[in-house]
């Protein structure tokens, strides 16, 4: 399967290597890779790895995510880099193959030794290189939100924990604001994240008092197609009293099912749909007049008013411009990219105030760096768990394919990557421990 | 004086209340109240409450940079408090307006709904019946009754009548809610139901004969409601059918005339696929008056392009591995590894977009249970003219009747001067230009992307070994059979069981039945 892999090294120079071939020779290759990568330039730049799909289904969503990556690296390049060094960005692309991340992470960590990653989308890509972080000790940021059950010293979470998005999203479904929901259809891509948040907003309603006969849960393959039926029961279920469709589909399957929900006339104000993982770039190129109202829960939507928020986007439309990327002036900011550019100045910022690269030491440095961010918030990383605290948002589909802030928190919130609804996470400790 | 003091503001404030316009009782209302604010004046809609309405409406409304006052943005885009009137300072544009959510949507629409019920255009009576009964406003009633003698149209006359039926289910005289009651039982929405439910059980129902009726209406509604169910069931299976019909059809040309397993069949969808989007941003740039008809021009596009495409492969490469199975194999694999890496280079690795023409978007709202989306019946009827194209072809012309007797008995046909060779590159390029079709079809209902044909490529074999190899019956069964079994099974055991338990089904049937539903007799069959 290598022929899928496209090899986008931004260093251009290294030996390209199959995995066999690398572990074979592994430490013959690793020499001659140290050798090569040493010379001349190697020793005034500090290499962060990139790592983000670039093609297959989550490629939709991830591409953004490295562009992000690259403009934030430019933009600490143009104020002088770290330490008196430039960053030099290592770009790869994991094509939306779990194994194949784990596969790229090795890359990074052994051969091109990068100082840090910042990469990952969904949480079976995360899963399948945290071995790897944690055995090589390297240190990933993961920008997007996920569905906890996790906190490893060697990865700093800026994406949402549960209780700072899913959560608060049911609660508001269940207000009278939100339309007062009573039954709940729960619809996600079959994989570790969808089917988590479910388990834990299962709990939550039952807290609520929400009967199992009220909750459908639902799951469709990577990549799904075919939203027909599915639409169909989520109206047969609606019958049952007021209904909202709570969904963690990834990935491109969305725009067939938004265009699904349109055609067969779904509206919004009868059966809200909330999603957590599509924001403004899942939406571009999907007609969203029949969308209007369904919802979607951040931590940042790019309609937010602030001037942080209006000078980052137009520096990134600029530089977009500059690179030479297609529809440079129209291109949109969402969630993950705010998490991925908050991450990359929070690193970049400990790597000052701990005056080395060196993970240990950058990881210490971390608790408490804080960072004025495009939601209009000042986030700080909590000094025990490796979260960004963060204000949750609720905002409702507009026909020009942006969203409108309906509600949202006053301050930010601490997060709980360990939900007090999973029975057992009450004995977690509250601080990183290596996976094992 | 100074005890005095907060007892005279709050004197002001009240007096403030008393006389609050309904602008400034709009603008303080607590988010939660806003929309029920709405419907209260739906029934007595004034002046200044539909001028405060509209300013909601049309996003006119600010909350202050201090969180504390409301701002209401003139026409001429000048800002002034609510309250006072008074003009302020700023810039609307850095300003948050007050949220129009769900609920206030509703209730928005109810609030204008209210004033179509008169309207000439029957269609927006229609709607605006639609709009209040969702509402469930009581207050609404006598509005509702007034109208239904007033009406002319009898289907209205019938929408009124199921409407103000469903607020007099909540009337205090029980012989009311009963005639109600009746009426809903003729109800295809299946909202009805959850409405009825209450008035099943003793608690909030202390009539008897109401609780009896209510039960008979919710049975009926639901058995109503099972023949949708199955229609749509039905609808959805022929749907997917003819998705699969499309993707296996080429492939049962090729494989059922020439024997070759092609795998690079997939790769054809894609190109299709692709020859759409190239066609749609030629239009878009070139003619954007007739945008929405690129889709027929990409038609002819798509297949010539397959076309050339398939009978190149077969020029090229397939005629040299004729009767070696596996090397056709692998070989068919790697040209769609290299075409897919083709499209990546020149197109990117991401999904392109294919917009849906502005026919095609939308649905036919049968009952408020049943739409059946545009796209999907434009793809049946698609796939039927398709099959009637290629029926025709094989049936009734010479090319078709070469193919027929290559496909039975090639050596025979050779023998009696087929030029059996052209015979071949003409079929593989038929084939692959089917697919090309299929291909524009295809970019209507899901992603394009460079591994599109990758997801089709297992359904489309199993399709035509199930279908019985080089047979078009055979072919449009299979499909059909799959898809409609497919959907009968996906909603009950999720779409990844469904599919494990179809997979298993043929492997079973396959055992039992190696040639397929549909066997093609001859003499010889090589």
């Amino acid at each position: 399967m290598t022929q899928r892999n496209i090899h986008t090294n931004h260093q251009g120079n290294h030996m390209a290597s199959t995995r066999r071939t690398f572990l074979k020779s592994a430490p013959l290759v690793l020499a001659a890779a140290g050798l090569m990568s040493m010379p001349a330039f190697a020793a005034d730049t500090i290499k962060v790895g990139v790592l983000h799909s670039l093609s297959g289904t989550m490629a939709i969503s991830e591409t953004s995510l490295k562009d992000m990556a690259l403009f934030a690296i430019d933009q600490i390049n143009a104020k002088g880099g770290v330490l008196g060094k430039k960053l030099e960005p290592v770009v790869v692309d994991p094509a939306s193959n779990w194994p194949l991340f784990a596969e790229k992470a090795r890359q990074l960590l052994s051969k091109d030794k990068v100082a840090v990653t910042f990469g990952c989308w969904t949480s079976v890509s995360r899963k399948s290189v945290l071995p790897v972080y944690e055995e090589l000790n390297g240190l990933l940021f993961y920008p997007v939100q996920y569905e906890g059950e996790e906190m490893s010293p060697n990865v700093f979470y800026t994406g949402a924990a549960p209780n700072q998005q899913a959560i608060p999203a049911v609660e508001y479904l269940m207000s009278k604001e939100g339309g007062g929901a009573k039954r709940f259809f729960l619809l996600g891509t079959d994989y570790v994240y969808p089917r988590t948040t479910n388990k834990i907003l299962r709990a939550f309603l039952h807290s609520k008092g929400v009967k199992d006969e009220d909750i459908q849960e639902m799951y469709t393959p990577f990549g799904h197609s075919d939203y027909q039926t599915i639409v169909g029961n989520i109206k047969k279920f609606a019958a049952g009293g007021k209904t909202a469709v709570i969904s963690t589909i990834n990935g491109d399957s969305n725009v067939p099912f938004y265009k699904e929900l349109g055609n067969q006339g779904l509206k919004a104000t009868d059966v809200p749909v909330v999603a957590f993982s599509v924001g403004e770039e899942e939406l571009k190129g999907i007609d969203t007049k029949p969308l209007v109202g369904h919802l979607a829960a951040w931590n940042y939507f790019m309609s937010v008013k602030n001037p942080v928020n209006s000078k980052w986007i137009a520096d990134y439309r600029a530089w977009a411009k500059k690179k030479g990327l297609a529809n440079a002036d129209k291109l949109v900011t969402n969630d993950p990219m705010e998490a991925t550019y908050v991450g990359i100045n929070m690193w970049a910022e400990a790597v000052k105030k701990a005056g080395t690269t060196d993970v240990a030491a950058v990881t210490k440095a971390m608790a408490g760096i804080k960072f004025a961010a495009p939601s209009g918030f000042t986030l700080e990383i909590d000094p025990k768990n490796h979260h960004l605290h963060k204000p949750v948002m609720i905002g409702e589909i507009q026909p020009n394919g942006q969203f409108s802030v309906v509600w949202k928190t006053k301050t930010p919130i601490r997060a709980q990557p360990w939900s007090p609804f999973i029975p057992g996470n009450d004995k977690k400790p509250d601080t990183p421990v290596k996976s094992k | 004086m100074q005890l005095f003091k907060p007892l005279l503001l709050l004197l002001l404030l009240y007096s403030g209340l008393v006389a609050a316009s309904p602008l400034t009782e709009l603008a303080h209302a607590d988010p939660a109240d806003r929309a029920g604010l709405i419907t209260q004046w739906t029934v007595q809609a004034d002046g200044p409450r539909r001028q405060a309405v509209a300013a909601l409406e049309e996003g006119r409304l600010f909350t202050s940079a201090d969180g504390n006052h409301v701002l209401l943005q003139g026409t001429d885009g000048k800002l002034s408090d609510v309250d006072n009137g008074q003009p302020v300072a700023g810039d609307a544009a850095s300003l948050d307006a007050l949220p129009v959510n769900n609920s206030v949507r509703s209730a928005l629409e109810a609030f204008h709904a209210a004033g179509d019920l008169a309207d000439p255009d029957r269609s927006k009576r229609l709607s605006a019946i639609q709009a209040l009964q969702d509402s469930a406003n009581p207050g609404l009633l006598p509005l509702l009754l007034s109208r239904q003698q007033q009406e002319q149209d009898s289907q209205v006359r019938q929408a009124l009548h199921m409407a103000s039926a469903r607020l007099q289910l909540a009337s205090p005289d029980a012989a009311q809610r009963l005639s109600a009651i009746h009426t809903l039982a003729d109800s295809a929405d299946p909202a009805t139901l959850s409405l009825l439910a209450p008035l099943t059980v003793a608690a909030s129902e202390p009539e008897a004969s109401v609780r009896a009726a209510a039960s008979q209406a919710m049975a009926d509604i639901k058995s109503s409601q099972w023949r949708y169910n199955m229609l749509g069931y039905a609808f959805s299976g022929i749907s997917l059918g003819s998705v699969l019909l499309l993707a296996a059809l080429g492939l049962a040309i090729t494989y059922g005339l020439l024997g070759v397993i092609n795998m690079a069949h997939g790769e054809m969808l894609m190109i299709g696929a692709y020859a759409s989007y190239v066609v749609q941003n030629l239009f878009r740039s070139w003619w954007p008056g007739a945008f929405d008809a690129y889709l027929l021009a990409a038609l002819p596009v798509a297949f010539a392009v397959t076309f050339v495409i398939g009978m190149a492969l077969e020029r090229l490469i397939i005629r040299h591995l004729y009767g070696r199975p596996l090397e056709t194999l692998l070989a068919t694999w790697g040209i769609s590894l290299m075409l897919i890496q083709a499209v990546r280079m020149l197109f990117g690795a991401q999904n392109v977009e294919v917009a849906n023409p502005s026919w095609l978007s939308g649905g036919w709202e049968i009952t408020p249970a049943l739409t059946l989306p545009y796209n999907r019946l434009a793809i049946i009827a698609f796939v039927a003219g398709v099959l009637v194209l290629t029926w025709l072809l094989l049936n009734k012309t010479r090319l078709g009747l070469f193919v027929r007797a290559v496909t039975q008995n090639r050596r025979m046909a050779d023998s009696v001067g087929v030029p059996t060779g052209k015979v071949d590159m003409l079929a593989f390029g038929l084939g692959s230009g089917i697919a090309g079709l299929g291909g524009v079809a295809l970019s209507q209902i899901g992603n394009v992307g460079p591994e599109l044909g990758q997801g089709y490529i297992v359904d489309s074999f199993m399709v035509v070994v199930l279908g019985g190899v080089g047979q078009l019956a055979g072919t449009v069964t299979g499909a059909m059979g799959l898809g409609i079994v497919n959907k009968i099974l996906e909603p009950s055991l999720g779409a990844v069981l469904g599919k494990i338990l179809i997979l298993g089904f043929i492997i079973l049937f396959i055992q039992k039945r190696p040639q397929g539903l549909f066997a093609l007799k001859g003499r010889v069959l090589d």
